[in-house]
């Protein structure tokens, strides 16, 4: 009796398995097509991802793309890149034309929902919009702004971001509306408006091309929660394991020292058996994750360095954009980048 | 134009240079009001023209980096240069950039003796049914040897010419078949072609792009595909070609009707009497409609960014985005401008010199 049962689970195991044992649906169709497709922004987005002179793409967000692909075929040039522009991402997503987004693309209910069917697998870049204001006015907090003329680009979650913060604090406030970013930053430049308000990436940037980038300062208010990471369709869970085990690899890293330079130094003499797994030396947590192969993450850190070498190399303090680190730093250094251990 | 401003008592043949100089002059400032519209003129060419020669030319940065444009007040002609293979290619693979640079040279050859009457023989269609397929093979690859080249990686200036050319070429005979259908006199015909025209005018160009690009392969089944690019090139046909064909009607409309009913009585077939009558004359007489439809519709191909494809805008505005050359947008639209105003420009003088070939009478 008790045979005939185990026999008839591992015929139903036998029938139902193999199909259970293979990928999600998205994971299958880019190791098929042997190339992954990554959505960047169009026309391009300083620090993040723009084409270089050679029509090559570079940047923060390429980087995390290109991490992926390591996960997945062992090889960072295994990536298509499909520029897309605020409009067609999300359509460019849902048709299949991308496999995943890496623009700078924030995590809200309204797209991880059933009705959009978005899946966001991690946080790369916590960024929230902020306001900038001549440093001549002495103001240190947003509570000080009642009743000034901010320049705010229309139509955007930014200009509703906006209305809503001086609602809130019962301030009042005048718009300056321009829908180019250069005209904006040439409007706050000339003295047409009192501050300056975007997200805080954004603004570090628009704030490098001021005529005198000194004189201005970023208030240390966050308006608005802008988390920002890789999209993929919603449904295939080994995707975004593979996407968010790659994100963490790169934080890991960084909480645990390991470097560039020396990550091949520490596979080969750390005791830490943390270290020792995240880097594929023992365990076989690569196969698991259906990584390419068992050391995915050295080869992510040997490639491209950890998160904070690939936030220096684009996006920080010797950049031209010259972000400092703020929310993202690891969390023992006082950020908000947490990753779940290697084990 | 300077001539026609000259009084009318008998001149020399060919007044020299001096004399008509002389004339201009003595036009400009023949009368209270004419004498302070030329002054108001110069005066603001003095208050324009030294500081954007000084901003374009003395001041300027040829080469160098965006620091050494950062020290000197005047333009970053330096940013043009380090972007202008990039504005050209796109992002075609960079070691590859020999086929999009031959493929445009083809396309200028072909273009240019295109405008030129003396070819217009059968030897220039046959041309076109060799380059047109020659050139698209030339870029994507895949055959003789050549890397395969995904159509989403063509761009820059390349992509401009070749939906620009390939839409407007196939968009022209297209317009001219739906304008001959609206005025048909089967009613079928007509209300198809009438739909075709109302509904693709109707909208915008960038929704069409967008439902070609984005939303088309939604209702594909699973498993067929159609390339990108033949896409947009299709919906960019279809809108040049319902916007040409309400133009190839006004024309046919303005013909008189003695010259339908003379081709009549010559006992001419329909497509003759069009080919041989009607049609000449109504694209002779819409040519100024025509070429302002065509450079309206030449500068639209800029659109197609908003389906992510990189057009020779597109390139520019892209570079605006490297972080190591930040802040030269002025660099970029002037040279931006100056292409589309050459481009355009060129446009515009051909379609005179054909008025004045097609109709010597009428100047």
């Amino acid at each position: 009796m008790k045979l005939t049962a185990f026999a008839a689970a591992a015929a139903a195991f036998l029938a139902f398995g193999p199909v259970e044992a293979l990928a999600g649906r998205d994971l299958d169709q880019i190791r098929q097509r042997g190339v992954m497709r990554c959505g960047v922004q169009a026309p391009s987005n300083p620090g993040f991802g723009f084409p270089n002179a050679q029509g090559v793409w570079q940047g923060f967000n390429v980087e995390i793309c290109r991490a992926v692909a390591i996960t997945i075929f062992g090889d960072p040039n295994r990536v298509e890149f499909v520029p897309v522009t605020t409009q067609s991402r999300f359509p460019a997503l849902a048709s299949g034309e991308v496999d995943i987004l890496s623009n700078n693309s924030t995590w809200t209910l309204t797209r991880d929902s059933n009705v959009n069917r978005f899946n966001f697998p991690a946080i790369v870049f916590y960024d929230g919009q902020s306001m900038m204001v001549p440093r001549r006015l002495n103001i240190t907090s947003a509570r000080q702004l009642n009743g000034a003329t901010v320049c705010v680009q229309p139509g955007t979650t930014t200009e509703l971001n906006l209305a809503d913060y001086f609602r809130q604090h019962n301030m009042r406030f005048t718009p300056v509306v321009v829908a180019d970013l250069d005209e904006l930053r040439r409007a706050y430049d000339s003295g047409r408006c009192d501050v300056f308000t975007n997200d805080f990436a954004a603004l570090a940037a628009q704030r490098t091309l001021l005529s005198r980038p000194q004189d201005h300062v970023i208030l240390p208010e966050r308006i608005s929660k802008e988390p920002l990471g890789p999209v993929i369709r919603q449904g295939d869970e080994e995707l975004t394991n593979i996407v968010a085990w790659t994100v963490f690899a790169l934080i890991d890293a960084e909480e645990m020292g390991i470097t560039q330079a020396n990550v091949e130094q520490i596979a080969a003499s750390s005791t830490n058996p943390i270290v020792r797994r995240l880097l594929g030396v023992e365990g076989n947590m690569g196969e698991s994750l259906g990584a390419a192969r068992a050391d995915y993450a050295r080869q992510i850190i040997r490639t491209f360095g950890n998160y904070g070498e690939i936030y220096e190399r684009w996006l920080g303090e010797r950049t031209p954009l010259g972000l400092e680190r703020g929310m993202n730093r690891t969390w023992n250094n006082g950020g908000l980048l947490y990753a779940p251990p290697a084990r | 134009m300077s001539a026609t401003l000259a009084p009318a008592k008998p001149a020399p043949a060919l007044p020299g240079l001096a004399a008509r100089a002389r004339d201009f002059v003595k036009a400009c400032f023949n009368g209270p009001l004419n004498i302070a519209i030329s002054l108001a003129c110069i005066a603001l060419l003095v208050w324009l023209v030294p500081p954007l020669f000084r901003w374009a030319v003395l001041e300027a940065t040829w080469e160098g980096t965006a620091q050494s444009c950062r020290q000197n007040a005047g333009a970053c002609w330096a940013f043009i240069r380090e972007k202008f293979w990039f504005s050209v290619f796109g992002l075609y693979p960079f070691e590859e950039r020999w086929r999009p640079a031959s493929m445009l040279a083809i396309l200028v050859v072909m273009v240019v003796a295109s405008t030129i009457r003396r070819f217009w023989n059968r030897w220039l269609l046959l041309g076109w049914a060799i380059a047109a397929p020659a050139m698209w093979v030339l870029m994507q690859g895949g055959v003789f040897g050549l890397p395969y080249v995904q159509t989403r990686q063509w761009g820059g200036l390349t992509i401009t010419g070749i939906i620009a050319v390939y839409g407007l070429a196939l968009g022209y005979p297209l317009s001219i078949l739906l304008a001959l259908g609206r005025r048909s006199k089967l009613t079928l015909v007509r209300w198809f072609c009438t739909a075709i025209i109302e509904c693709v005018r109707g909208v915008p160009l960038i929704s069409l792009l967008f439902m070609a690009a984005i939303m088309l392969p939604l209702f594909l089944p699973q498993g067929v595909t159609v390339d990108r690019l033949i896409r947009v090139l299709f919906a960019y046909t279809l809108f040049t070609a319902a916007y040409m064909a309400e133009v190839v009607r006004g024309g046919l409309q303005a013909m008189p009707r003695g010259q339908y009913e003379a081709a009549d009585s010559l006992g001419l077939t329909y497509w003759q009497k069009m080919r041989l009558i009607i049609l000449p004359q109504a694209l002779t007489i819409t040519i100024p409609a025509q070429v302002n439809t065509f450079i309206g519709l030449f500068k639209d191909t800029t659109l197609v960014v908003v389906i992510g494809v990189f057009d020779f805008f597109t390139t520019l505005r892209a570079s605006l985005g490297d972080p190591n050359w930040l802040g030269f947008p002025t660099e970029a639209y002037v040279y931006a401008a100056a292409v589309y105003f050459v481009l355009c420009y060129a446009m515009s003088r051909y379609s005179q010199r054909l008025e004045r070939e097609f109709r010597p009478g009428a100047r």
